[in-house]
């Protein structure tokens, strides 16, 4: 993985960028603010193995060079193939999950809900310390893909992130159409028009409780629903 | 095609494109002219068209000049547009997942082949028949039953329209009239122009002198624009009968049926896209909409025009 040149790096991305629009014929509307080279936390409805390409492909070159996404370790270090892609290609910002898949999400019991707890906090160190370096974030708040375009509850990851990096602001991007473009669970797309939305970002207030951000920003999400 | 030496298409082509610079010349006088803002934007969407109409004619003639494979290739991505606005728009199911994949991948594909190998039996058939029957099996086969007929339905009338219908454009190209031999890209010409010239003029004649509105679909669409409109398509058409196998008269008559049937099935597409509360297909062509926006009279068009002609000319 790390040994692989650096033109392969960029051919590989340039790829998988050109693909995703191909398949995904999607334009991006930026509705709420414009393209800036500042640091952002994306956090967008998660559908489809496509969201991450395809909101990175739709951000200019320059933007997608300083944005990586957050995804869970376990998954992306399964082959050579995913490590290179994670590592190297998207420079994923790999957490450690505190709910592995074999889960199923299903509530700890109350003796491991302790280190569930520190696990959390430390996949949000993870990426609080890897935002240092000015790089934006596209984080997926719900946790997992949803099924049929239903926008699932938020995790609670992007309030604590937020609350870290004080003064980056949270721009809300919706996804539409790629829960049929690639819904979960298949592997091959059906090449339907996708949708690619950026809202107007949303700041942390003082005082604001977790559950009142948390809500504000889903509301905003679901907002860019029908433009 | 060809456009060697002086032959007759050399000729339409040279006249289509002097209609494109005068529109291109036409709309840079209106802009240096308009006051009013509302003046301005109908310049705007003026120009907007005709550099669209650049850009597809340009397409188009450098796709037909290459040659019967390219125009073909040319009518399958075209197909693949269309097919894809119109199922993006209507609803699906996850469970339509695997057909939609199938009608994509195989069966569009496999439809141009058919007509690239000259299989013209298969070509006939092989929409209504096969795509027909596997479409609805391929999803039963799934369990999810809900709205299950009206799933079905979108997928085979999208199929029928955005890819049978079309590729009878492409299929003039083969039609074996006698003494008419290597020279269908007249006819697939004639078609198209008669066609797009007919949506222009009703546009035109629609701005300018139009006031009865014909119904709620098109609320743009007028009786003047329509009258005058399809005549004046309908004489353009008479007067292109030299590239066609027809006498002046049958070619009249042929782009009066043309102009007719593109007016109904963009009454037809329109009613879909009321029902779906959009204005637009999509956004690809800009100051047009989409590709099916541009393509739903020649969706209805073709295959009457192309089994009339067959019927009565060729061999």
């Amino acid at each position: 993985v790390e040994d692989q040149p650096d033109f392969v790096v960029s051919l590989t991305a340039a790829m998988l960028v050109g693909l995703t629009r191909l398949i995904s014929g999607a334009q991006a509307r930026w509705q709420g603010c414009q393209p800036e080279m500042k640091q952002r936390i994306y956090f967008a409805n998660h559908s489809s193995h496509l969201d991450f390409t395809l909101l990175w492909s739709a951000l200019p070159p320059a933007i997608r060079a300083r944005t990586r996404p957050v995804a869970a370790r376990d998954y992306w270090q399964g082959s050579s193939l995913k490590r290179f892609l994670a590592e190297r290609v998207f420079r994923t910002v790999l957490i450690d999950r505190a709910m592995p898949a074999a889960a199923g999400g299903a509530l700890p019991e109350a003796g491991a809900q302790e280190g569930q707890i520190a696990k959390a906090a430390a996949a949000i160190g993870q990426i609080a310390e890897a935002m240092r370096g000015g790089d934006s974030i596209v984080l997926f708040p719900e946790g997992t893909r949803g099924r049929d375009g239903v926008i699932g509850p938020f995790k609670s990851g992007l309030y604590h992130l937020c609350r870290l990096m004080p003064g980056v602001e949270a721009v809300p991007v919706y996804l539409e159409n790629l829960n049929r473009i690639l819904p979960k669970g298949e592997i091959l797309p059906v090449p339907l028009m996708g949708g690619i939305t950026f809202g107007a970002p949303l700041t942390l207030q003082s005082g604001e409780s977790k559950q009142g951000f948390l809500d504000r920003s889903r509301q905003a999400l679901l907002a860019l629903r029908n433009p | 095609m060809t456009f060697a030496g002086n032959s007759p298409l050399f000729r339409l082509v040279a006249g289509i494109l002097a209609i494109l610079v005068t529109a291109s010349l036409a709309g840079w006088a209106m802009k240096l002219r308009a006051t009013t803002a509302q003046g301005r934007s109908t310049v705007a969407n003026f120009n907007a068209r005709t550099k669209a109409w650049w850009v597809m004619c340009g397409i188009f003639l450098v796709a037909a000049s290459c040659g019967r494979t390219t125009t073909i290739i040319f009518f399958a991505l075209t197909s693949f547009l269309a097919l894809r606005e119109f199922i993006t728009l209507t609803p699906t199911r996850a469970a339509d997942h695997r057909t939609l994949f199938w009608m994509f991948a195989v069966m569009l594909p496999y439809h141009y082949v058919l007509l690239g190998l000259n299989m013209y039996g298969m070509f006939l058939i092989f929409i209504p028949v096969y795509a027909f029957l596997f479409i609805p099996i391929r999803s039963a086969l799934q369990g999810d039953t809900q709205h299950f007929l009206q799933r079905a339905a979108v997928m085979q009338w999208g199929l029928a329209i955005c890819v049978y219908c079309i590729s009878y454009a492409a299929a003039l190209l083969d039609l074996p009239i006698p003494g008419y031999e290597g020279r269908g890209a007249g006819l697939l010409l004639f078609l198209l122009l008669v066609c797009q010239l007919s949506d222009v003029f009703q546009y035109v004649w629609g701005k300018l002198l139009g006031r009865r509105k014909i119904n709620d679909l098109s609320p743009n669409k007028t009786w003047e624009g329509l009258v005058l409109g399809g005549a004046s398509a309908t004489g353009i058409g008479a007067g292109l009968w030299w590239v066609t196998p027809f006498s002046p008269i049958q070619a009249a008559g042929m782009a009066l049926v043309i102009v007719t049937m593109g007016f109904l099935g963009g009454q037809a597409m329109s009613a879909i896209k009321r029902d779906r509360v959009i204005k637009d297909y999509g956004n690809l062509i800009a100051g047009h909409g989409g590709v099916l926006d541009r393509m739903d009279s020649v969706c209805f068009a073709a295959p009457v025009f192309y089994h009339l002609t067959r019927y009565f000319f060729a061999s």
